[in-house]
C-alpha cells in the first residue's frame, strides 16, 4: 500500500499572486524600507557614509533646518485642519441634501460638484491664480459688482492669506470626495430604521442629527483619515500654484514641497537625497502616528459606540 | 395642504444650495473654457463675457498645435494610463483570486502584507525609487511611471476585488472543477466576467490619480520625450505665461479628455461607491 500521498505543492496560488507581490515589494515596500535606511547616511566627497540619526538631529536641531521644518509642519496641520473644518461638513451637508428622497437632479448636482476632483492640480492652480489676480481682475470685478470690491485682497501673494487661500482651493477641488462617501453611506441605511424613527416623530433635520449622523461616523472616521493621509502627503496644487519655493516667503511651504526643494535642490539650494530621505522619514512617521491614531483610538471607540 | 407646502419650501431651498454649489464647482472651469475661444483683447476687456462673432479666436488652439507637442503628451498619458490600469487589474485580480479563493498558510498575512498600501502613500519612497530607477537605466522611460503606479494601485485593487471575489458562488468553481476546467481557466472564464462591475470600479478609483499625477512624472520621467500631459501643460503654462490664448487652449485640451472618461465612467464610479467598495 502506498503511504498517503503529501499534500501536493499547489503552484498556481503561487503563480496568482508572484505578480502583484512582486511588483508591490519591489516598487513599493522596498524603496520605502530603503528611504528609511537612506536617511542614515550622508555623503562625503562623493562617498556615501554611514552617520546614524545625524540627518535627524540636523534637521531637528540646526537652527536652519528646524526652523524651516516646523514651518512646513505647522502649515500643513492648517492646511489639514481647514480640510477637516470646512471641507468635511460641507461634504457631508451636501451628501445630506442629494439623499433626501424625491429630491430631482441629484446625479446631475452629484456630477457637476464631483468635476472639479478630477482635474489636474496645474489646472486648478492655475484656474485660481486667473481668477484671484489682480491684473486680470475677475474677482475683483465681481466683487464690485456686489459692492464689496474693498474686500479684495491679491490673495495668493499675501503671506498672511496664501496657505488659507491655497487650502479653500484645495477643498473647492476635493469636496467631492466626502461628498460621494457620505452619500453612499447615507444610502445603504436600512429604510426599516428611518420609518421605525417616523413613527416616533422623528423627521427632518432631526432625524438627520440623532438617526443619520450617528449611523455614518464611521464613515466620517474614514473620511477624516484619508482626508490626513491626502495632506500630509500633499505637493502639487501648492507647486503648480507657487511654485518649489512655496511663496511668498515661504508661507505656503509644506512637508511634500519641503522634501521636493530638498531632495532636488533648487536655484541656490544644493539637492540632497540624504536630507530628503529624512525628511521622507518624518513624514512617513506622522502619517503613521495618524493612520495608528485612528485604528487603535478612534476606530474601536466608533464599534463599540454602534453596537 | 400646510405639509404639501412646507415640503416643497424645503425642496426649493435645497435646490438652492445645490445650485449655488454647482455654480461655485463649474466657474473656474467655465472661465477657462469660454476664454479659450476669445480674442486677446476679448479675454482681457471682458473675461466673464460668452464669445461671439466678434470676439470668437481659436488662435490659441492653432499656438498650441503648432509650437507644443501637446499629440506627444497627450499620447504619453494615455499610454502610461492604460498599461498601468491593465497591469493593476490583471495583477490584482490575480492576487485577489489567490487570497479569496484558497485557504493557503499564510493568507491573512498576504493579505495585510498587501492591504498596508492602502494607507501609506507611495511618494515617502521616492528617493529610493529614484536610486532604483537610475541604477536600472528605467530613468526617463514611460515603464517607469508605468511601474510605480501600479504598485501604488495594487493595494486597493487586491482588497477591493477580494472582497468581491468571495461572494462568487461556490457551486459554480465546484461545478467548473468537476468539468475538468483548470484552476487557470476558473479564474479567467468564471470569475473575472462575474466581477466585471469591480473592476471598473478599480479602473475609475485609479484612472484619475494616474492622469492628473505630477509627483513622480517631474522626478522620474522629465524628458522632452516622455512627458505626461499634466507635466507638459505645467511646463507649458510656465514657459508661454504671456500668451494668454495659448495658455488657456492648453489648459481647455488637458481638461476634456478627464471630462469624457468621467462621463463615459461616472455610473460605474457611483455603482461602485454606493455598493460599498470603500468602506
Amino acid at each position: 500500500m502506498p503511504a498517503p500521498s503529501k499534500p501536493k505543492t499547489r503552484w498556481h496560488i503561487a503563480v496568482f499572486l508572484a505578480p502583484a507581490v512582486l511588483v508591490y515589494t519591489a516598487v513599493m515596500i522596498y524603496p520605502l524600507f530603503n528611504t528609511l535606511r537612506l536617511a542614515l547616511y550622508a555623503e562625503v566627497d562623493q562617498q556615501r557614509i554611514w552617520v546614524g540619526l545625524q540627518n535627524f538631529q540636523t534637521l531637528f536641531g540646526d537652527a536652519i533646518w528646524s526652523e524651516q521644518f516646523w514651518n512646513a509642519l505647522g502649515n500643513n496641520a492648517w492646511f489639514f485642519l481647514i480640510h477637516m473644518l470646512v471641507q468635511n461638513p460641507i461634504g457631508i451637508a451636501l451628501a445630506a441634501l442629494l439623499s433626501s428622497p424625491r429630491l430631482r437632479f441629484s446625479a446631475f448636482y452629484r456630477s457637476a460638484i464631483f468635476i472639479p476632483t478630477i482635474l489636474s492640480f496645474v489646472i486648478v492652480g492655475f484656474a485660481w491664480k486667473l481668477i484671484l489676480s489682480p491684473i486680470w481682475g475677475i474677482a475683483p470685478g465681481m466683487l464690485d459688482a456686489i459692492g464689496l470690491k474693498f474686500l479684495y485682497q491679491p490673495w495668493l501673494g499675501k503671506e498672511e492669506y496664501a496657505l488659507t487661500t491655497l487650502s479653500l482651493v484645495s477643498v473647492w477641488q476635493y469636496v467631492g470626495i466626502p461628498m460621494m462617501l457620505i452619500y453612499a453611506a447615507l444610502l445603504s441605511i436600512p429604510d426599516e430604521i428611518l420609518e421605525a424613527g417616523e413613527c416616533d416623530g422623528i423627521t427632518g433635520m432631526s432625524a438627520f442629527w440623532k438617526i443619520k449622523l450617528p449611523l455614518i461616523l464611521p464613515s466620517i472616521g474614514i473620511i477624516s483619515v484619508l482626508t490626513f493621509v491626502a495632506n500630509f502627503n500633499a505637493f502639487d496644487l501648492i507647486y503648480a500654484a507657487q511654485g518649489a519655493l512655496a511663496g511668498p516667503d515661504f508661507s505656503t511651504d509644506i512637508l511634500g514641497t519641503f522634501m521636493y526643494r530638498t531632495f532636488f535642490g533648487f536655484q541656490l539650494q544644493l539637492g540632497d537625497p540624504h536630507m530628503g530621505s529624512a525628511i521622507a522619514s518624518a513624514m512617513f512617521g506622522i502619517i503613521l502616528i495618524g493612520v495608528c491614531t485612528y485604528l487603535f483610538g478612534i476606530q474601536r471607540r466608533l464599534r463599540n459606540y454602534q453596537f | 395642504m400646510t405639509t404639501a407646502r412646507r415640503i416643497s419650501g424645503t425642496t426649493i431651498a435645497a435646490h438652492a444650495v445645490l445650485m449655488t454649489y454647482t455654480v461655485i464647482a463649474l466657474f473656474p472651469v467655465f472661465v477657462i473654457l469660454i476664454n479659450s475661444f476669445k480674442t486677446r483683447r476679448a479675454i482681457f476687456r471682458d473675461p466673464l463675457g460668452l464669445p461671439n462673432e466678434e470676439t470668437f479666436s481659436l488662435i490659441g488652439y492653432q499656438t498650441v498645435f503648432r509650437q507644443g507637442d501637446f499629440v506627444l503628451y497627450f499620447q504619453n498619458s494615455m499610454i502610461v494610463t492604460v498599461v498601468s490600469l491593465t497591469l493593476i487589474l490583471l495583477f490584482g485580480a490575480m492576487a485577489a483570486f489567490a487570497l479569496a479563493e484558497y485557504r493557503f498558510k499564510g493568507n491573512t498575512l498576504m493579505g495585510l502584507y498587501l492591504a498596508l498600501g492602502i494607507m501609506i502613500p507611495i511618494r515617502i519612497g521616492t528617493v529610493a525609487i529614484l536610486e532604483m530607477m537610475v541604477s536600472t537605466g528605467l530613468v526617463n522611460t514611460l515603464v517607469a511611471l508605468i511601474l510605480v503606479y501600479t504598485a501604488q494601485g495594487l493595494p486597493l485593487a487586491v482588497f477591493i476585488l477580494s472582497e468581491f471575489m468571495r461572494g462568487v458562488s461556490d457551486d459554480l468553481k465546484n461545478a467548473g472543477r468537476m468539468d475538468g476546467l483548470s484552476e487557470y481557466q476558473i479564474f479567467w472564464r468564471l470569475v473575472l466576467p462575474l466581477v466585471r462591475p469591480a473592476m471598473a470600479t478599480v479602473a475609475v478609483f485609479n484612472m484619475i490619480p494616474i492622469w492628473n499625477d505630477l509627483w513622480f512624472p517631474l522626478i522620474l520621467a522629465p524628458a522632452e520625450e516622455v512627458k505626461t500631459l499634466t507635466l507638459g501643460s505645467q511646463v507649458f503654462i510656465g514657459q508661454f505665461v504671456t500668451d494668454w490664448n495659448a495658455v488657456l487652449s492648453a489648459l481647455s485640451m488637458a481638461i476634456l479628455p478627464v471630462m469624457v472618461l468621467y462621463v463615459i465612467f461616472s455610473r460605474q464610479l457611483i455603482r461602485g461607491i454606493t455598493s460599498g467598495a470603500v468602506k
